[in-house]
């Protein structure tokens, strides 16, 4: 009876410690996340006038932040649009060209450690205010496109030569399009693909040299064993790596949607506006990674 | 007898007679490995190129002077070498006095920002991870999904309200609850208030009025010590998954011989943990160099000059820089414009490739490591 007693007290006293561990988290997360959030929803449905010295003060307004959002203003309906496109593009190259980069990564040749420490560098290069920049940079547009124009007239435009071609012919010109789209923005997708290429890096050396070893006294050939052993070992990789994606894409300073956000919030000065934005931004945003990851897992499981 | 054998087919026989043997099976393996190792080069090379060449190109445009710029049958070699571009770009973004000396500012308050914050963050988010990985206690699942959430919630979402919270700060807003200062509110309107950040706290009670935090880094400092930095759910999670994968019989074994919890966690697990909270700090610290989302929310340029809010209103500063006469605004052509931001942006990134030449072991190899455990 008395061991039973001392058993609980010892779980409740290890229960008090964890807490305490946690304590730094939960004050935060209360005051600087949940709160915040309530806030801000409360905002998107109000008309908030900046009040200097005062705070603020808000008028209900009921849905039609939202609608201002979506219907009025002239630039988030298109740019959110066009960015949930891009990300869906750019998510699926990401997610191919990390793993085929950490299978050659894999592999043993000269120079292996030298290309290691470079395709980790854009985790570096493309952070926080520098890609941003580089997008406003339409000097390199205007120099790509006399590079371009000079290709055209010597006629060695490779890739809009192919799309000519393929377009005649008449093969499924949306397909092609959209490869034709991964293909211009590859520059945007090895830099966003650092952290996805270790991740993936890691779990093919997770793969025991034996099975590989089994499989090739069994005859198998190098294609078959990759689709049967790295494929499945490393699928379940997959899905981290496409919700990291989604998540770091939407995140970015140079998505141009929140810069509209914040052009709404610090010009205009429209706060409910502007907090609307983020919570369509947001839904969209979850509802990606929700879709996404349902879809992945489904697929990953039917592959094991 | 079998070692005459290997000598026999290894040395004596040329390649192309073994392949005779083999029935050309030998150049048939060959060639696919030939042009395997071809066409992987030329991949790898390609692809390590396009990573390497912006910061080439803006090295080689850094040196041109204006008018080559705008010459066509320049690419990337100047024809006028000149360093005085730098020279304009340092003064345009804080490092030194215009026509005077260097003081490097924004750099030097740049690298102790991100210090100083970088360890706010790593120290609590390693006590988190650490609780996260070894204790048992009610609502954990709850509390780490509210983990994931602040990973997968753009900070964006709450960049308003944030604003608003700091501008006017105070301690545990929730007496308006409770009745101060709530004459003619009602129940709901009450309990609002504890959302709204109209509500009355701690120091409006006590008469004082609420704290305008918003251009100091004490408001940064504190979200940091809370775990809500730039992506803290990140770190509490790769040091949670680290600190799973360490047995447990150790710390056990510390218990039984008397150890106390705060000593087995410094004594213990720390000096272990030490290669993952290493890296954590390093990224914490890139990502903070760089950073312009709390840079601008809780540090704008009037406060303290950072590089990050330097290089990003730089522009908006050229037009009275290039004029002679410092209240009319000249118009500085594009191309103009990009060059100098792309210095920025090369002296921006050069402290921290050079970091990462230095430390490129830690931060790949414990990224591996706590990524493996997925």
């Amino acid at each position: 009876m008395s061991r039973d007693r001392k058993l609980v007290t010892m779980q409740q006293r290890r229960a008090r410690t964890g807490y305490l561990f946690i304590m730094p988290f939960i004050i935060g997360f209360v005051l600087f996340m949940a709160r915040p959030m309530i806030q801000s929803l409360i905002m998107s449905f109000h008309n908030v006038v900046l009040n200097p010295g005062k705070g603020y003060n808000m008028t209900w307004v009921g849905f039609d932040n939202y609608h201002t959002a979506v219907a009025v203003d002239p630039y988030f309906n298109t740019r959110l649009t066009d960015e949930i496109g891009r990300m869906a593009v750019n998510t699926i190259a990401t997610l191919v060209l990390s793993f085929v980069i950490a299978v050659i990564l894999n592999q043993d040749f000269k120079g292996r450690t030298l290309c290691r420490a470079i395709f980790f560098l854009p985790v570096i290069l493309s952070s926080g205010v520098l890609p941003g920049i580089e997008k406003q940079n339409e000097f390199y547009d205007m120099m790509a496109g006399v590079a371009e124009s000079v290709q055209g007239a010597s006629g060695v435009n490779i890739s809009g030569a192919l799309q000519d071609l393929l377009s005649v012919s008449g093969v499924g010109s949306g397909v092609f399009d959209v490869i034709f789209q991964m293909i211009d923005a590859i520059y945007d997708i090895i830099m966003a693909s650092g952290i996805q290429i270790i991740v993936f890096l890691t779990g093919l050396q997770a793969i025991s040299p034996s099975l590989y070893e089994a499989a090739d006294v069994e005859g198998c050939t190098a294609w078959e064993s990759f689709w049967k052993i790295t494929f499945p070992m490393v699928s379940p990789l997959l899905l981290v790596n496409a919700i990291y994606t989604i998540v770091d894409f939407f995140m970015k300073n140079d998505n141009r949607v929140m810069e509209r956000i914040y052009e709404v919030m610090y010009k205009d000065v429209k706060f409910g506006v502007a907090s609307a934005m983020s919570w369509i931004y947001f839904g969209v945003a979850l509802a990606f990674i929700l879709i996404s990851s349902f879809i992945i897992s489904r697929a990953v499981k039917s592959a094991q | 007898m079998s070692k005459n054998n290997t000598v026999f087919i290894g040395k004596n026989k040329n390649f192309w007679d073994r392949n005779r043997r083999s029935g050309g099976y030998l150049v048939k393996k060959r060639s696919v490995q030939i042009t395997i190792s071809v066409v992987r080069a030329l991949l790898m090379f390609g692809l390590c190129f396009m990573i390497i060449q912006p910061l080439l190109t803006r090295f080689s445009m850094g040196l041109m002077q204006e008018q080559d710029l705008y010459d066509s049958t320049i690419i990337l070699l100047p024809r006028h070498v000149t360093l005085d571009n730098y020279r304009i770009v340092a003064e345009l973004t804080d490092l030194k006095t215009i026509g005077g000396g260097w003081h490097f500012n924004a750099l030097l308050n740049t690298l102790w920002v991100s210090i100083l914050s970088s360890a706010f963050q790593i120290v609590s988010t390693t006590l988190v991870a650490y609780g996260f990985a070894r204790y048992r206690f009610p609502l954990k699942n709850f509390w780490f999904a509210c983990v994931i959430a602040v990973i997968i919630i753009p900070p964006q979402t709450i960049q308003s309200a944030l604003y608003m919270n700091f501008a006017n700060f105070d301690v545990l807003k929730i007496f308006t609850l409770f009745g101060a200062n709530a004459e003619g509110l009602t129940f709901w309107q009450r309990v609002l208030s504890l959302f709204d950040g109209t509500g009355t706290g701690l120091i409006a009670l006590l008469g004082g009025s609420p704290l305008n935090l918003r251009s100091s880094i004490a408001a940064y400092l504190i979200m940091c010590i809370t775990c809500m930095g730039l992506k803290d759910g990140l770190y509490i999670y790769m040091m949670r998954q680290y600190f799973q994968g360490i047995p447990t019989s150790l710390e056990e074994a510390a218990y039984v011989d008397g150890c106390g919890t705060m000593h087995t966690f410094v004594k213990i697990m720390l000096p272990d943990a030490l290669p993952t909270i290493a890296s954590c700090f390093l990224f914490s610290f890139v990502w903070q160099w760089t950073d312009i989302f709390y840079a601008r929310l809780f540090l704008p340029s009037s406060s303290i000059s950072l590089y990050s809010t330097q290089m990003s209103s730089m522009v908006t500063r050229m037009s009275r820089y290039f004029s002679a006469d410092a209240s009319v605004a000249v118009v500085v052509p594009n191309g103009r414009q990009q060059q100098l931001i792309s210095i920025a942006v090369l002296i921006c990134s050069i402290p921290l490739v050079i970091l990462y030449l230095f430390t490129q072991r830690t931060f790949v190899e414990s990224l591996a490591m706590s990524g493996s455990k997925e």
